[in-house]
């Protein structure tokens, strides 16, 4: 059970960091045009198509101690951020970033346009206008950004497997625990895992659907009286 | 305080060119001079309107020009004076109204409020609410609330941060008369105390009719005319200004013969022998022109009148008759040629008065003045 409260410690951090990188991007992405945008674009939607394998090797090789990532740390840290819980954190960062900006950016471009010019007409900041009508405008596209950022990080492997190797305790999380159980012939305790992942998995995403579809007024309504 | 305060004119002179796949591409090129009170800005769609207001709020930016109110400018591209919308205390209200549906009735009028001190601001947003009549609603939430409702919520909200112009785009097309009446005579009294330029975009005739004491009609992107409703709408020099301005009939035709003397000429409609007598116009004899004529201003006869004033009078027949709210439309075929084709209305009184049916010859007549000759 160690491996599946550290899956779940990951995915946490990992939508925590997503939710604070992400707003702020998908916000720049969706309402400014510019010329490179697309290659943004590009970059942000990458691990979506790109092996688990390929993320997790340059990640590994940017985190080690060679690595861009890995000498900041040891100048910061006195310590590599390879086969580390932080290590994980940034890789699963990495690989979940689509699934917190595109929710995001769909919900802020399908905002009423003419609702920031009313907005803008009756005096409001730029920042104004987005805690006040943006943000509890697209709370549902927010609560759909971090509950798949969080099942995503959960179910990952492969970059796990590639950044962080199989600390028990330290990086060895469920998904991996699940395989390691499989090779052993454990198949009671890996069948019990599994079906954890799997509950947790299909409560998360029930609740995105129900979410979007009833959360509308009701939630709008108690974020603004606030 | 012996302090003159210069009256607040909005003058904007404008050129935007505009292009869209969907949409007609025009190039939005006006100069105008808005005193206080309300002036109608009246063409039919794609003529520039709403690109017009977008300028002037500040959301579209121009490609030249300049626009400045009371002496103060908001836009001179030449001398890069550009101020932003949140500072040009315009206050405008879109076809959407766009209130925040997630806010309530008090939420959104105090939102422009947000500088102003809690005390005075929350005797201000009460104020606005009984001025548009809707102080019973301040707890609903905006998206609760009735259509007519909602349109005095988005007039209280953009009016609270007392506004130098505001700026409708056809903010009430969706709403019945006695509601319009109602909500423009509350905005009305509002204005009398503030006396701001108002300008109230519509492609609706009958708003022009009721609403307007100035009237801009523009198309294509340029102003056409000026004037009062009557000046304006009685005279389209356009065919598709006439179209929006509720003329039913409008006819291709070709102008046969000018007689100055009696300032009239003869146009022989294209598709058929149908000729019909006319106010001259600036055409010469042989020239192809269009000819608007108004359902309403058409009178039919079951028996051939004589003794009439009127030099038009057309055979022809019924071809169909459709009862629309309190008047019928009528159809009515040209005997000279089936393929000219009237539509004409009456009221329910005069359909029972003379049985009316489908099929029934009738003589359609018309007034030389109720031809309108346009520039097409």
């Amino acid at each position: 059970m160690d491996s599946l409260i550290l899956s779940v410690r990951l995915a946490a951090c990992v939508s925590a960091i997503l939710l604070l990188i992400g707003v702020p991007l998908a916000y720049w992405l969706a309402y400014w045009n510019w010329r490179g945008k697309f290659l943004l674009e590009a970059i942000v939607a990458l691990p979506l198509v790109l092996p688990p394998t390929v993320l997790g090797f340059y990640v590994l090789i940017a985190l080690g101690p060679n690595g861009p990532i890995g000498k900041i740390s040891e100048a910061l840290f006195h310590r590599g951020l390879a086969f580390t819980f932080g290590g994980l954190v940034f890789a699963s960062v990495l690989y979940s970033f689509p699934f917190t900006v595109q929710p995001l950016i769909a919900s802020f471009e399908a905002m009423d346009r003419r609702l920031l010019d009313a907005s803008a007409l009756l005096g409001a900041s730029r920042l104004r206008t987005f805690g006040s009508v943006i943000l509890p405008l697209s709370l549902p596209g927010i609560v759909t950004a971090v509950v798949l950022s969080f099942a995503h990080t959960l179910g990952e492997f492969g970059v796990v497997l590639m950044v962080g190797g199989n600390l028990p305790g330290i990086t060895r999380t469920a998904s991996i625990d699940i395989y390691d159980r499989v090779q052993s012939m454990e198949y009671a305790e890996a069948n019990r895992m599994a079906l954890v992942l799997l509950i947790i998995s299909f409560v998360v995403l029930s609740t995105v659907y129900g979410v979007n579809r009833r959360i509308g007024r009701r939630m709008w309504a108690s974020w603004a009286s606030r | 305080m012996g302090i003159e305060i210069s009256p607040p004119v909005l003058k904007a002179q404008l050129r935007k060119a505009r292009s869209g796949r969907t949409r007609s591409s025009f190039v939005l090129d006006v100069a105008l001079e808005i005193c206080p009170g309300i002036t109608i800005v009246f063409g039919p769609s794609g003529a520039g309107k709403s690109t017009l207001l977008d300028c002037i709020a500040g959301l579209l930016k121009p490609d030249s020009g300049r626009i400045e109110i009371g002496g103060e400018f908001l836009l001179d591209v030449g001398r890069q004076i550009d101020v932003p919308p949140t500072k040009r205390r315009i206050a405008y209200v879109f076809q959407t109204l766009a209130l925040f549906p997630h806010m309530t009735v008090e939420q959104n009028v105090a939102y422009g409020l947000a500088d102003v001190p809690a005390p005075q601001r929350a005797s201000r947003v009460k104020e606005m609410l009984e001025a548009f009549r809707v102080e019973q609603l301040a707890n609903r939430k905006a998206d609760e609330i009735s259509g007519g409702e909602q349109q005095r919520v988005a007039l209280a909200r953009s009016l609270a941060t007392s506004p130098r112009v505001l700026l409708l785009d056809e903010p009430l097309t969706a709403l019945d008369e006695g509601l319009k009446k109602s909500i423009m005579e509350d905005l009305r009294q509002w204005n009398k105390a503030q006396n701001i330029p108002i300008l109230y975009v519509t492609h609706s005739r009958a708003e022009v009719d009721t609403l307007g004491e100035r009237v801009i009609a523009l198309d294509r992107g340029k102003i056409i005319s000026t004037g009062t409703p009557q000046e304006v709408l009685d005279s389209p020099r356009r065919s598709s200004l006439a179209q929006a301005s509720g003329f039913e009939n409008l006819f291709s035709g070709v102008v046969t013969e000018l007689r100055e003397a009696d300032g009239v000429m003869r146009v022989r409609l294209v598709k058929g022998a149908c000729e019909i007598e006319t106010p001259l116009g600036h055409a010469a004899a042989g020239t192809a022109i269009r000819l608007a004529i108004r359902a309403g201003d058409i009178l039919l006869a079951t028996e051939h009148p004589y003794g009439l004033s009127a030099r038009n009078v057309i055979a022809g027949k019924i071809i169909s008759l459709e009862q629309r709210g309190t008047m019928f439309v009528a159809q009515v075929t040209a005997d000279a040629d089936g393929a000219v084709v009237f539509t004409v209305h009456l009221t329910l009184g005069a359909k029972r008065a003379l049985e009316l049916e489908v099929n029934h010859p009738v003589w359609l007549v018309i007034k030389t003045h109720s031809c309108h000759v346009l520039a097409d």
